[in-house]
């Protein structure tokens, strides 16, 4: 059986009276991509920075690719990581070429790799530019070229996604696809959590320093218990959703557009009766979002961490 | 090694770009022709006169000039970097946090004397061309001895402006505090001395007081560049007091050279503590 990626078991982390972590146990397995989610201060970065080895934890165990990050030979262990910090603004009076190379040198890697990474995050045409002059977007691409110095691998990525269009969003996770089919293990903090669904294979949900809940996005959704929700569109005579209230939660939203939610468990059920109703021109089937999973996962344990499994 | 190194060649490489090194050799250049042209106005002429003179003057200006230019060269190092968020991603490289620093004072510090050396060493060349008063051997060591104690006081004050950028949690707390030791040095020190040594008057104080000015690393680079020329003492102001063979040039470059490397290991040591 292969080693974990990393491994968290029962750390603790304290700043005085603050528990950034309490009581942390998480497995990331090699190859996988996790998303780390939480709000601002769930201890995300916390962790993040305990596997960089960057902090010490009060209490617990912290196991990175087999070693301990705070220990003897660190040095070896961080030329395996690559690190985007949450919004990291490079030197902008010199080009994305020469802080590349400047990473590259820290991080004792041949610096023709630099040509090859700016191929790979598209940035070749803008290498030789200042970084003054680079949009949100390019800055980001360039950001994760430095984490994929050396070919790391493990690859913690914090945020990677704030300020950017959706356009520049949607770059950003095909590169992360790309490095999940390469067989790197990523972990993916985020707050925002439209979008990366598709690109994680599973999630693990904070909230105040304690894991609330673990698994992949279905898994979670089945937890949870979520209502699904459909949205149905057309002309209908008034009344015919009329039998559907005591089962279902009915509202209309504007003339001719209805919304219907109820349990997963019955969405076969709903979808033949209102595709049975004439004059339905139009059904969208929304299931729950992680959004919405991950409001339920931190409320519902808010008090007492009983964390499902 | 090789790490600190690749700071250092990174912290010139910036200096340059965002023209700090030719700003401040300008302003050195500037400055030092200036003082060496107009120097002697007061006694009535212009023109470059007597050495001493010009020496004086300088280190009157530099005084003044490289504490604050070092201070505002040094004092974001650490905390402009964690503002960014570049320090979190060096930490996260095979560099340690002696070793960041250590870099950064090498290639700040180069800015430093590059700067310097350029600078008022223009200005010693275009005193040799223009000046025939002034002999050429005695007008290079006098620049030589000052163009290095002016370096040795660049990094006295770039050190300082680490231990303020270590500890500061702010850009903005760090440049006011910056500002503060500033003023210090090279106001408050000297007008304290002056006010404890007139209650001394002539009593048992006035032999010790001379001392307390090794705690001012601007009154120890004037003392160095003052104590050769006899003929200054008029001009050297607080430092007068000490007499001219109390100190020796080598204790005071060796005091100096303490004043760098204190702050720098008191950098370390809180930037060891520093929270990320």
């Amino acid at each position: 059986m292969s080693t974990p990626a990393v491994r968290l078991q029962d750390v603790h982390k304290h700043y005085g009276s603050l528990r950034a972590l309490d009581g942390l146990s998480l497995e990331v397995g090699a190859g996988e991509v996790l998303g780390l989610l939480g709000h601002n201060g769930a201890g995300k970065s916390t962790t993040i920075k305990l596997i960089l080895g960057l902090i010490e934890a009060t209490g617990g165990d912290v196991q990175v690719l087999g070693r301990s990050p705070c220990g003897q030979d660190n040095q070896k262990l961080r030329m395996m990581l690559g690190y985007l910090p949450e919004s990291v603004r490079f030197y902008e009076q010199l080009s994305g070429r020469e802080v590349l190379d400047y990473f590259a040198r820290l991080k004792g890697v041949d610096r023709k790799q630099g040509g090859r990474l700016f191929e790979q995050v598209g940035l070749a045409h803008a290498a030789d530019r200042r970084v003054k002059t680079y949009s949100k977007g390019m800055r980001q691409r360039l950001g994760l070229a430095q984490a994929l110095l050396g070919q790391p691998k493990l690859l913690l990525l914090d945020e990677p996604t704030v300020g950017l269009d959706p356009l520049a969003t949607r770059e950003f996770y095909q590169r992360v696809d790309e490095l999940r089919r390469q067989g790197t293990t990523v972990i993916l903090c985020s707050h925002v959590l439209p979008g990366i669904e598709e690109h994680i294979d599973r999630a693990v949900i904070l909230a105040e320093g304690r894991l609330r809940a673990a698994g992949s996005v279905a898994e979670l959704r089945r937890q949870a218990e979520l209502p699904l929700t459909i949205k149905v569109s057309g002309r209908w005579p008034d009344g015919v959703w009329d039998d559907l209230t005591s089962q279902y939660a009915v509202s209309e939203t504007a003339p001719g557009h209805v919304t219907i939610s109820g349990a997963m468990a019955s969405k076969m059920e709903l979808l033949r009766r209102v595709t049975a109703q004439q004059g339905v021109e139009d059904i969208e089937v929304m299931p729950p979002s992680l959004e919405a999973l991950y409001a339920y996962f931190s409320t519902q344990f808010s008090n007492e961490g009983n964390v499902p499994t | 090694m090789n790490a600190i190194l690749n700071v250092a060649r990174k912290e010139f490489r910036d200096g340059w770009r965002n023209r700090w090194v030719v700003a401040i050799t300008a302003v050195f250049a500037l400055f030092a022709l200036g003082i060496a042209y107009f120097g002697a106005a007061a006694s009535g002429m212009v023109g470059f006169t007597s050495l001493s003179t010009t020496i004086v003057s300088l280190s009157s200006l530099a005084v003044f000039l490289i504490p604050l230019i070092a201070l505002l060269l040094g004092y974001d190092s650490i905390v402009g970097e964690d503002e960014q968020g570049t320090l979190l991603l060096l930490l996260s490289y095979p560099l340690t946090r002696p070793q960041l620093l250590l870099g950064k004072l090498f290639g700040q510090g180069g800015i430093l004397a590059v700067a310097t050396v350029i600078g008022f060493g223009a200005a010693a060349v275009v005193i040799t061309l223009f000046s025939d008063q002034v002999a050429g051997v005695e007008l290079w060591r006098a620049f030589a001895y000052f163009i290095f104690s002016a370096i040795l006081l660049g990094w006295v004050f770039l050190t300082i402006a680490y231990l303020i950028s270590v500890v500061a949690t702010e850009k903005a707390r760090a440049a006011g505090v910056a500002l503060l030791v500033w003023f210090f040095f090279v106001l408050v020190f000297d007008l304290a001395m002056l006010g404890a040594l007139v209650a001394a008057g002539s009593g048992a104080a006035a032999d010790w007081l001379p001392w307390l000015l090794l705690l001012n690393p601007t009154d120890v680079f004037r003392l160095i560049n003052l104590t050769g020329f006899e003929s200054a003492k008029a001009y050297s102001g607080l430092t007068a007091i000490a007499g001219a063979d109390l100190f020796s040039p080598r204790l005071l470059t060796v005091v100096l050279l303490a004043w760098v490397i204190v702050p720098l290991g008191a950098a370390i040591w809180f930037f060891r503590g520093r929270n990320q």
